[in-house]
């Protein structure tokens, strides 16, 4: 197989396959999730908790001044991903192309700013699980593949646009292909809570209210 | 089109072609690959003293347009010289004889020249149901191919259809076309893919393998001075793409700004050619300087590789019909493993026994 064989082969039946697991996998466990309900509460309901649900999603999505090094890197990587993804103008069309809609995109220079900097701040949330003891005991190493296929697609899009490492239509195949394995991850993986993080949220902060706890 | 031995010096004197003339040819050449100016009167030299070369052009399953490209670029042109340089012994289009005499031609030129001769091949090879759909003479393009290819010194194949399969071999490949590479494996093969291929090129590469032997190539037998680089790299649009200026569609503002084509399906940035350099008819432009994005015609199977207009970050397969299908048949799933999970749920309730004190051997 040359390159221009990997690359037809990663945009044709690759992208096919890892969107249908990816679509599939997260339908599935989202129904399952959502199924499951709530245990029967054995003592009295103080209250709806939609309140506390909303203001769980909030809380847990502002930065905390404690540890605020380690969550000002996760806020960029994850913006820079969001904008990464969403924004580069070459991602506009495949997104046009699956679901029909089309909000343009923004220039090369500014999304090869955001992709340095997710790539630096992945690194440091890395070196920082790595040598907080607190965070290294708590880490998996299904923890490190999460990051890394994360990671991944990052690196190889950089390469691939700065015409880096291998030809650029083999580092653009190798792109592609790392989406894919991240595709595939997100169901099967902690990374689930690309869909279900304001769910989790809600269902704690709820949980909380109806049993008379503030969040 | 009938052998001839005599050296080339003699030949161009008789065609009345001037010494200055053929250095024009030779610089050229040179220029375009690339090579020193010391190499370019090396190349001279050489040609001038070399024998006619022996050259059997094999047309299989093509549509003439390889050889239209090398001979009808502009007249007269420098390219269609080589014509001169070589003694082309068999070619379909080209040759004076027809039916017997032409097989006899060839099968002459296989003998006189054996081991010394250039095969030049356009066109795939259809190997499905034993190679029934293109032939010649009664002979198979299979037969035919590996018959001439046995003592043949190289092989150039010419054009996208030789090198790769091409427009023959798109899906569903009725024929069963191939590549020439796809069936000779013990010689060395140079593959100038295009469709056509751009005129230079192919006279390049001849030039070349006359005086200073196979040029170097490629990991797909491509030689690297014609298609080392893509045509994004040297495209002069490029800067708009770097800036993210696209044209959205062929007679908008963009298009008429000369913005990057990548949005219109440009498929510059995977196709590695050497249209932005050296372009076409007479270097007056190429596609992408008359409006329209690079098709890859260059590349392997660019007739599967997604629509011509759809650009190359979009998939090739439907992923959104995909991601419906999966939608569905995760919510279906989704829902058969709710109904599972709660029936389990509500057998277990069913079953469950309370465990008294008494139970556990107390006393109430």
């Amino acid at each position: 197989m040359n390159e221009i064989e990997l690359l037809n082969w990663a945009r044709g039946p690759g992208l096919a396959y890892a969107t249908a697991i990816m679509f599939f996998g997260l339908t599935l466990r989202v129904i399952e999730i959502l199924s499951l309900g709530r245990p029967e509460e054995l003592a009295e309901v103080r209250d709806s908790g939609v309140r506390d649900g909303w203001m769980m999603i909030l809380k847990r999505s502002l930065p905390e001044v404690k540890h605020w090094k380690y969550i000002t890197a996760s806020y960029i990587f994850h913006i820079g991903l969001l904008v990464v993804i969403f924004f580069f103008i070459p991602h506009t069309h495949l997104f046009r192309d699956v679901f029909g809609i089309f909000w343009g995109g923004w220039p090369n220079y500014i999304i090869d700013f955001f992709t340095v900097l997710s790539i630096a701040a992945m690194l440091y949330t890395l070196v920082a699980r790595f040598y907080d003891p607190s965070r290294r005991i708590l880490s998996k190493m299904s923890d490190y593949l999460a990051w890394l296929v994360t990671f991944l697609p990052l690196v190889t899009g950089y390469m691939a646009f700065h015409r880096l490492g291998f030809d650029y239509t083999t580092m653009l195949a190798v792109h592609i292909l790392s989406v894919e394995l991240l595709m595939i991850a997100i169901p099967v993986s902690k990374l689930t809570h690309v869909v279900t993080f304001t769910m989790a949220r809600w269902y704690t902060g709820s949980n909380q209210g109806r049993r008379g706890v503030r969040s | 089109m009938t052998k001839n031995n005599n050296l080339l010096a003699g030949e161009l004197e008789r065609l009345g072609i001037s010494r200055r003339t053929f250095l024009k040819f030779c610089t050229s050449i040179g220029s375009v690959m690339a090579l020193s100016p010391a190499q370019a009167a090396v190349m001279a030299e050489k040609l001038v003293t070399v024998k006619r070369q022996s050259v059997i052009w094999l047309s299989f399953q093509e549509c003439t347009g390889c050889t239209e490209s090398i001979t009808r670029s502009h007249k007269p042109s420098l390219e269609s010289l080589i014509f001169d340089f070589v003694s082309l012994d068999y070619h379909h289009t080209l040759q004076a004889a027809s039916g017997h005499a032409a097989e006899q031609a060839r099968e002459q030129a296989m003998h006189d020249n054996k081991g010394k001769y250039i095969l030049i091949v356009d066109g795939s090879i259809p190997i499905k149901d034993d190679g029934v759909y293109s032939t010649i003479a009664g002979m198979t393009n299979l037969d035919m191919l590996q018959q001439v290819a046995k003592d043949a010194a190289a092989i150039v194949a010419v054009g996208s259809c030789a090198t790769f399969g091409g427009l023959p071999k798109a899906a569903p490949n009725p024929t069963g076309a191939v590549s020439v590479a796809d069936i000779i494996h013990d010689k060395p093969i140079i593959n100038i893919p295009g469709c056509p291929p751009i005129p230079v090129v192919m006279t390049g590469v001849l030039a070349h393998v006359l005086t200073f032997g196979i040029p170097e190539l490629d990991g797909m037998g491509r030689p690297k001075a014609f298609y080392g680089d893509s045509i994004h790299d040297r495209c002069y649009r490029r800067p708009y793409y770097d800036r993210g200026q696209f044209a959205k569609s062929f007679d908008d503002e963009g298009a008429r700004k000369g913005w990057c084509l990548y949005e219109l399906g440009c498929k510059g940035p995977v196709t590695h050619n050497a249209c932005a350099t050296i372009k076409w008819n007479n270097g007056t432009s190429f596609p992408i300087e008359s409006g329209h994005g690079c098709i890859g015609c260059s590349e392997p199977d660019f007739w599967d590789a997604g629509g011509f207009y759809k650009a190359l970050s979009t998939g090739t397969s439907n992923p959104g019909q995909w991601a419906s299908a999966a939608l569905a048949a995760g919510a279906a799933a989704g829902l058969a493993s709710a109904y599972l999970n709660k029936s389990s749920k509500a057998d277990a309730e069913k079953e469950h026994q309370p465990v008294t004190i008494e139970d556990m051997g107390g006393k109430s």
